[in-house]
């Protein structure tokens, strides 16, 4: 007998907390409006935690039917949850590191203004975050992909006054719109040909579909939905967001640009695994995708000098590596490591934060330095974050990106090889990061804000978080801390024998059987029959990638500890190639050259000078002579060019009129 | 039918009701009005042409019971017609509402204001129901005049009257297309009936005469949508003329025309329609929205969104007529509802004399006018087509019927548009929460009437946002009346060719 879960009620938790604090909280104190936010979000992580536990009760995959949404014809689209193994991980980080980080928000966003407006956005960002995850079909999961995005924003642009802030929240609004479309016409392929949205259907009418040898509709909708992924989740080309979207406040980078929303784009090429099993081209293009911005973002973040965006590169590294992990059909990896990241890069975020409440609103590391001592608390926390990212073992990331490589390393060695050079560089940098906040002398000023003269927008102290000097923060921001960070620590060991795999497997399942005899066919044949060999390749592999860990930390340790003197002089010998990356490959700057300058130019000098300013202007002083004597309304008038406009709808009509001869006289 | 009777039923009478009652209301309007004093003209006539309105709602309702030809087969009421009925009766009303602050606030007498725009709705709803084209004429010289002399209402500003005499130029100018179309139609098919028209372009033969025949119409019918390559005359009437009239005019209007051409196009089945629709289609979605991207005047701005907005919604008209039928009229609602509404907002915000139509002037109203700037936000969101507003679904079924029509070509030009798009819109967001006020005079309060008309969009808006099923359900119920159901599958030959 399978209960009633009810599962409607967790995202409607933080949607009534949302409703309550926008509508009310102009008028609530700030205890009202965190304890509202809490309760709500706290909810909902119960209640997640509840389901948890009839879990083992259940048949899965259980489907909920709320209400029927709307149905044409034979489709039809209800407002359903799904719930299975993988909805099951997905809800408890959302809700659990979502709580953890309401928690610390109001430590945090306490002496902010806006305090009830940001406590409804997060809260409002949880509500479409569930409905995404908890989705039975794909148009209920756009609702909350496109929500989520909705809130991202609002969230990003939460220091409205900042015009950076407002221009980061636009970008990533935009950028994010050219990924849905990719989502969208594959969502439309599948109304097409399969008629349904529903994952239970659609699993129905796929599932007997033999693989493409060649690309076919199945790679074209794959392909299209790692479009999608690719907006959401930052990779390339369409992870310029991602950076500049650290202008939000840094819970929100925690939350939502680290922890859950940007892995929405893996959640949904798991979801869809279906599909991508059987469409290789798809899976080699969402591989390669994967290792490559894995790779880009990593030697972006060696020559950041932002706290924040040192952890946003890696973000989109990190976000890289699951991508490989789905690409090569190990989906169950890649979540894998969607959850570990959760833990410690929400961990790094907060611990940024935390670093950059103490030292008053600073963000560039060459102004930290020797706050280990000052601030132990956010220090020991950032060094078990900092160690899971790094691939140490027994550590959180350390499996969990071990497990990436390896089944990487099964369809192809290059991937592997990216990867770990990946894994040094990733390796590298943060312990680069760790040594400049947390060693030496502390550089900066004793009090107050950091100064202003460095240029970036992005490094201006972004709030009032200049009360005197380096002081550790309040035990509401520690505590969240400390459970991340013991998370991170002990959070990888659910992996250990496979278990965390063992446990995806039904909801992956089919994949298995059916590409092991075809798609993987020769990597499989590949992998050495012995049971023994493999254990000791894996093993070897493993020691290789815990070794460059290691490298990275002693290459840091080396550069920033003991001769912090170093990278400058690297940084002048490799002069081109150090600025080249510093301006992270100048993408923002071609993207602006090749696609928004020639936009804005065409509006402008087609529409605004030449027909709107330009038309008016020219016969206003043309007609001017003769338009003397008549009244000031008929000169007006005039300037409009009644006659110009007549020709422009003639010269339409014209064409419009020769192109339908034409077509007509030519199919004939 | 007997030829020789020449006076109509008592049931004739039933299937133009609603026209009657708005005709009747109109005139009333007109000679009453001048015993009132100014104040008392404003008030009385409005709340009569509000009456009209809504009991051409009833009408609408009542004729809905007994659907049929009428008028020696020159009307027919069908669920189509009472779709667009309906709509065009509830953006009427909805003007109404919003027109009441407008005209106090700018002075200007009401009378002949409120008679108008009954008698432009009158026109319309004729339109929407005409299956003769002569008579689709006559509906449209009615609507077309009305809306003229409405651009040039705001009588003190010279913008409004160099509007008004550019629209009507210009759109007379367009109507001899039209009419010069239709003539051709006649000389190619022999009948100026649409389903005749229809029967003999489906037989077979096609001349080359009726392809011109559907071009001339759709120059027409395509200037009054302000579609490109006619589109040039919006952004210069949309700025002069009164807001709310050019919240009625590019709704209502817009929403007759494009029944009569989903008339034309699918149910005369007409020639070449995929080529005209891709052409224009493109090119309105594209330039629509480069040319928005600049504008600071938000009048402006929202006269080239509108320009994009009816490249989207051709769209559908490429596609099948069993899914391009319904996401047409789906999207002409929604979008009527979303912009009736942004231009609510507008009109009640720019104030005296329209003084504040300008992004600066919208800096910091998140602030000084919280519950107004939420309202337009919403609507905006609408346009960009975010999820639970009625933006989303219009677009999804727009792109979705393309897509099931192989139009993947239209589909990405419109989709790539869309993200242009997003980022004007956007930018009235932006300056409105993320900027300083330059100055900070409080906005007025918004009065009770208007605050009726802007419920009423918002729900809308949000209605089909978040439950669009029921009215596409009734959509797809009216793709019979256009397309006998074995006609249906018919053209989808000749897609393959424009691939």
């Amino acid at each position: 007998m399978t209960p009633h879960l009810h599962l409607w009620l967790i995202p409607l938790l933080p949607l009534a907390g949302a409703a309550i604090n926008g509508f009310f909280g102009r008028r609530f104190s700030r205890q009202a409006v965190s304890t509202v936010a809490l309760l709500f979000s706290g909810a909902a992580f119960a209640m997640a935690l509840w389901v948890a536990g009839q879990f083992s009760s259940l048949t899965l995959p259980y489907i909920e039917t709320l209400a029927p949404w709307m149905r044409a014809g034979s489709f039809q689209v209800d407002f359903a949850f799904y719930f299975d193994q993988l909805s099951l991980v997905m809800l408890m980080v959302v809700t659990g590191v979502g709580f953890l980080i309401h928690i610390y928000s109001v430590g945090y966003m306490w002496t902010e203004g806006g305090f009830y407006r940001f406590f409804t956005y997060l809260n409002l960002f949880m509500f479409f975050m569930l409905t995404l995850i908890l989705a039975s079909n794909y148009l209920l999961m756009f609702i909350g992909w496109e929500g989520v995005g909705l809130a991202s924003y609002l969230l990003i642009g939460f220091f409205f006054l900042k015009d950076s802030a407002a221009a980061a929240g636009k970008k990533a609004f935009i950028v994010n719109r050219v990924g849905d479309f990719g989502f969208l016409i594959a969502l439309f392929l599948l109304i097409k040909h399969f008629g349904s949205l529903n994952y239970a259907d659609l699993a129905g009418s796929i599932s007997p579909l033999h693989i493409e040898t060649s690309a076919g509709l199945l790679t074209a909708i794959g392909i299209l939905l790692m479009v999608g992924a690719a907006g959401k989740s930052a990779q390339i080309p369409l992870y310029v967001w991602l950076p500049d979207a650290m202008e939000g406040p840094t819970p929100v980078s925690a939350l939502i640009h680290a922890a859950t929303m940007v892995t929405a784009g893996v959640y949904m090429v798991s979801r869809s695994h279906v599909i991508f099993e059987r469409a290789p081209i798809a899976m080699t293009v969402v591989a390669i995708i994967g290792t490559l911005t894995a790779f880009f973002a990593a030697t972006i973040g060696i020559t950041q000098t932002d706290i924040k965006k040192v952890l946003a590169y890696s973000t989109v590294s990190q976000l890289g590596y699951m991508f490989i992990g789905c690409g090569v059909g190990a989906f169950s990896a890649g979540i894998f490591h969607l959850m570990t990241h959760a833990f410690f890069k929400g961990l790094l975020f907060l611990a940024a934060g935390s670093v950059i409440h103490a030292v008053g609103g600073e963000q560039d590391m060459r102004k930290m330095g020797g706050l280990r001592t000052k601030i132990p608390w956010t220090f020991w926390t950032m060094t078990a974050g900092t160690f899971a990212i790094a691939g140490i073992p027994p550590l959180a990331g350390f499996f969990s990106k071990d497990e990436i490589l390896w089944q990487a390393s099964r369809v192809s060695m290059i991937y592997w090889a990216v990867g770990i050079l990946t894994a040094f560089l990733t390796s590298f940098y943060m312990f680069r990061q760790w040594f400049m906040t947390f060693f030496g002398e502390y550089r900066g000023e004793q009090h107050g804000h950091g100064s202003h003269s460095h240029g970036s927008p992005g490094h201006d102290s972004h709030d009032n978080h200049g009360h005197g000097g380096v002081h550790e923060s309040p035990a509401v921001m520690l505590a969240p801390l400390v459970i991340l960070a013991i998370l991170s620590v002990v959070g990888g060991w659910v992996g250990i024998g496979n278990r965390f795999e063992n446990f995806l497997a039904p909801v992956f399942h089919s994949t298995a059987t059916i590409s092991a005899d075809s798609f993987d066919a020769p990597s499989m044949s590949a992998e050495p029959k012995n049971e023994e060999a493999g254990k000791s390749t894996e093993l070897l592999f493993t020691e290789i990638s815990v070794g460059v860990g290691v490298l990275g930390f002693l290459l840091a340790w080396q550069l920033y500890y003991r001769r912090p003197e170093l990278p400058a002089e690297i940084a002048l010998k490799l002069n081109g190639l150090y600025h080249t990356v510093l301006h992270k490959y100048y993408v923002d700057e071609i993207y602006a050259a090749i696609i928004v300058k020639p936009l804005i130019a065409i509006s402008t000098v087609v529409f605004w000078k030449g027909i709107d300013r330009g038309m008016i202007d020219a016969t206003l002083d043309g007609s001017a002579e003769g338009a003397r004597e008549v009244s000031d309304t008929m000169r007006h008038m005039q300037s409009g060019n009644i006659r110009s406009y007549a020709g422009w709808v003639a010269a339409g009509a014209a064409c419009i009129i020769v192109f339908m001869t034409w077509m007509a006289v030519g199919t004939r | 039918m007997n030829p020789i009777q020449i006076i109509p039923h008592a049931a004739d009478y039933v299937r133009i009701l609603p026209e009657l009652v708005l005709s009747v209301f109109g005139m009333i309007i007109m000679l009453i009005d001048p015993l009132l004093d100014d104040r008392r003209s404003r008030s009385l006539s409005g709340a009569l042409a509000l009456v009209g309105s809504l009991v051409a709602i009833i009408a609408t309702w009542m004729q809905s019971q007994s659907p049929g030809l009428g008028f020696w087969n020159m009307v027919r009421v069908d669920s189509f017609s009472i779709f667009f009925h309906f709509l065009i009766a509830s953006i009427t009303a909805i003007v109404i509402l919003m027109s009441y602050e407008y005209m106090s606030v700018q002075e200007i007498r009401g009378g002949e204001y409120y008679g108008l725009i009954l008698f432009g709705a009158c026109g319309m709803m004729l339109m929407s129901s005409a299956v003769e084209l002569v008579l689709v004429f006559i509906a449209l010289e009615i609507s077309s005049i009305s809306t003229y002399v409405l651009a040039g209402f705001r009588r003190r500003a010279a913008i409004s009257a160099e509007s008004s005499v550019k629209y009507f130029l210009l759109g007379s100018f367009a109507t001899g297309f039209f009419l010069y179309g239709v003539a051709l139609m006649f000389g190619a098919t022999g009948s100026t009936t649409i389903d005749a028209i229809g029967n003999v372009l489906r037989s077979g033969h096609i001349p080359v005469l009726a392809y011109m025949a559907i071009a001339f119409m759709f120059v027409g019918l395509g200037f009054k949508v302000a579609a490109a390559p006619f589109h040039i005359w919006t952004p210069d009437v949309y700025e002069g003329a009164p807001s709310p009239v050019v919240a009625f005019m590019s709704t209502a209007p817009k929403a007759a025309v494009f029944a009569v051409l989903l008339r034309v196009l699918f149910e005369a089945n007409a020639p070449g329609r995929i080529w005209l629709i891709w052409v224009t289609a493109a090119l309105s979605m594209t330039l629509g929205n480069i040319g928005a991207l600049v504008q600071d005047n938000v009048k402006r701005l929202l006269a080239y969104s509108s320009i994009a907005h009816a490249g989207y919604l051709l769209v559908a008209f490429a596609a099948l007529p069993e899914n391009g039928i319904p996401a047409a009229m789906f999207y002409t609602a929604a979008y009527a509802f979303t912009n009736i509404g942004a231009f609510a907002v507008v009109s009640h915000f720019g104030g005296a004399g329209e003084r504040r139509v300008t992004m600066e002037d919208y800096a910091g109203l998140g602030k000084r006018s919280p519950l107004l700037a939420a309202t337009l936000t919403l609507f905006l969101l609408s346009l960009i087509g975010i999820p639970m507003t009625a933006g989303f679904f219009a677009k999804f079924y727009v792109f979705s019927a393309a897509i099931k029509a192989n139009l993947v070509g239209l589909t990405v030009i419109g989709f790539l548009n869309s993200a242009i798009a997003a980022y004007y819109y956007l930018r009235i967001i932006v300056v409105m929460y993320m900027r300083e006020e330059r100055d900070d005079s409080p906005v007025a309060p918004v009065p009770f009437a208007l605050g009726m008309a802007l419920a009423l969009s918002l729900f809308a808006t949000m209605y089909l946002g978040i439950l669009p099923g029921r009215m596409l359900d009734y959509a797809s119920s009216s793709v019979s009346d256009l397309v006998a159901p074995a006609m249906q599958t018919m053209p989808v030959q000749g897609i393959a060719q424009v691939h």
